[in-house]
């Protein structure tokens, strides 16, 4: 399409820009990403004074090593690791399950209850949620600090972007493969778990994806509902970043956000096609 | 809704096919984990509830008249709006930039385009500490800015009462434009074909043909990108936290932070008075926003 787009253009102007564009892209990436990057990777390698003021210098020593084993200990990396992953793992898979089931009815029920059931169900994708009476229910629940109560916010925050998407994908999908199992006699659990579900995939594969960036990183949300009780990645970064002990202790904060970043990078690197083509076709229909 | 007028028979045998009870576990989940705390939000903003004492007693409109009498509510609710307005902006006109500039699908693009995606991944809060680090007095961008000058550079980026929050939010922004990227490649990808070839029958030149034939065609991706940036980050926390903490001087104090702050000072009804603000003020403007754009999408 592009090709196309280019031969009819007038001969000059394309093989200037068409020469101009890699320069341009590669000056970008190099600004805009590269030397975030760098700063973050060489002052992660930093001795503490050399890493007093953070700068794009390479370390006069590299102290890779010993950064790691000092931030593992101090952090509780594991714990945190931990953590994370024990919210992380329920609360998607529940959200992906109860917003399928929800919107494959949604999708399909005709009458005005289900039209305004759907409206309710999706406002929560913009509306914020009440962090603060949230630590009050559950405390009245018994679950305050809890991993459960915790998995059961996550799973009130993106319930409705689940639903939201679900619905959007069930629309297309068309009403004759469902009464085609019907016809063999399968009832509504059988067609919703043969039929619908494996169609859903695509659709799934990119709520999985955002939905577990949203929580992975998420520290707000854990500060008020876990309080320091649960340790969790993002939440250990914040509380030995604010608390003063790593006061121009940069070395040890970044050798922390490479660890951190790396598990959702290398899931990246090694999905990269498949996510990106994956969200920009579930973003747009 | 277009089969609103579907015969009775029709809506007997969808009860069967599609059980209520499907929905059940959702709305559950939903009604405890969303729906109470909101409800709750409107009960308390009006006590005094506080880590101080055990018992909550009704207040009235104290809180509100209080945190509007020193001035803390409408700047909280300013700087929130301001933030939001400037990210949205940022955001989507780089991300647009970079979906323009990447969008042929050559191995450098699909390179830069992962590249870019890169900050996406990453914690919001790494990333405020990552432009800490660059922005400080004696930080990165100082030092290859007095390297170019010739002299010491010691421009303090985060410390301006004025200027902070544009920067910020152009943090904000430069964390999620790959997200926005994405969805405006997606916009460029599913163009009719037939309306493209007409353009370039035309002659037209290559600016003029993408603004009036290709951005109108974008509507949807716009409508998207702009209302889950803007309302999205009236929701932000973590960036603003770990780069200024709201300040110099609480310029840069969004709702959020406020509600953290005081949630940690132990003074909970406050906290829960903007924390409703924030709802009321989200849920006022998610309404207009989304229909404006809408309706722009319509006249396109």
């Amino acid at each position: 399409m592009s090709g196309a787009t280019l031969r009819r253009r007038p001969l000059r102007e394309r093989s200037a820009w068409s020469r101009l564009q890699p320069v341009v892209t590669v000056v970008l990436v190099a600004v805009f990403v590269g030397i975030p990057m760098w700063l973050v990777v060489m002052t992660a390698g930093k001795s503490q004074g050399d890493a007093l003021s953070p700068n794009l210098a390479p370390p006069t020593d590299w102290q890779l090593w010993e950064n790691l084993r000092e931030v593992w200990d101090r952090g509780r990396i594991p714990s945190a690791f931990a953590g994370s992953l024990l919210v992380m793992v329920p609360a998607v898979v529940g959200v992906l399950i109860l917003g399928s089931m929800a919107a494959w009815v949604l999708a399909r029920r005709t009458g005005r209850a289900y039209a305004v059931l759907y409206a309710a169900a999706i406002s929560g994708i913009v509306l914020p949620p009440a962090v603060v009476t949230i630590v009050l229910l559950l405390r009245q629940l018994g679950l305050a600090g809890t991993a459960t109560g915790m998995i059961g916010v996550y799973a009130g925050i993106y319930l409705s972007t689940v639903i939201f998407f679900v619905t959007g994908f069930v629309r297309t999908i068309p009403l004759e493969l469902e009464e085609a199992a019907r016809v063999d006699g399968a009832g509504p659990v059988t067609v919703f778990v043969r039929v619908i579900l494996p169609l859903l995939r695509p659709v799934l594969a990119t709520a999985t994806i955002l939905i577990c960036l949203y929580v992975w990183n998420d520290v707000f949300y854990a500060f008020f509902v876990l309080g320091g009780r649960l340790d969790t990645l993002p939440l250990n970064l914040f509380q030995v970043a604010s608390a003063g002990l790593y006061l121009n202790n940069w070395h040890l904060i970044f050798m922390y956000v490479v660890l951190m970043s790396l598990p959702l990078l290398i899931v990246f690197v090694v999905a990269q096609r498949k996510i990106i083509s994956g969200i920009t076709s579930g973003a747009v229909k | 809704m277009a089969h609103a007028s579907a015969p009775a028979a029709d809506r007997q045998r969808e009860r069967t096919t599609h059980p209520g009870w499907f929905l059940l576990p959702a709305l559950v989940v939903l009604a405890v984990f969303f729906v109470v705390p909101t409800v709750f939000n409107f009960v308390y903003a009006f006590t005094d509830w506080s880590s101080f004492k055990s018992e909550i007693n009704a207040v009235g409109f104290d809180n509100f008249t209080q945190l509007a009498g020193n001035g803390t509510l409408f700047s909280s609710l300013r700087i929130t709006l301001v933030y939001a307005v400037l990210v949205a902006i940022f955001q989507n006109v780089f991300g647009l930039a970079l979906a323009v500039l990447l969008e042929r699908d050559t191995a450098l693009n699909r390179f830069a385009r992962a590249a870019f995606f890169i900050p996406v991944l990453m914690s919001a809060l790494a990333v405020g500490y990552i432009f800490q680090a660059l922005l400080k007095p004696d930080g990165a961008l100082n030092d290859v800015l007095g390297f170019f000058a010739g002299r010491d550079v010691t421009t303090p980026w985060l410390g301006d009462t004025t200027w902070t929050i544009v920067v910020v939010a152009l943090i904000h922004a430069w964390k999620w434009m790959g997200l926005s990227m994405l969805i405006y490649l997606a916009g460029l990808k599913t163009m009719p074909e037939d309306i493209l070839e007409a353009a370039r029958m035309d002659g037209a030149p290559a600016w003029k043909a993408f603004w009036t034939i290709r951005f109108p065609l974008l509507a949807p991706a716009v409508t998207f990108s702009v209302a889950t940036a803007l309302l999205g980050s009236m929701n932000g926390f973590d960036i603003v936290q770990a780069t200024t903490e709201g300040g110099p001087a609480r310029t840069t104090e969004i709702l959020n932070i406020f509600i953290y702050r005081t949630f940690g000072q132990g003074l909970f009804a406050q906290a829960t008075t903007m924390s409703l603000v924030l709802f009321l003020m989200v849920a006022l403007l998610a309404f207009p926003v989304i229909r404006m754009l809408r309706r722009r999408e319509e006249i396109l």
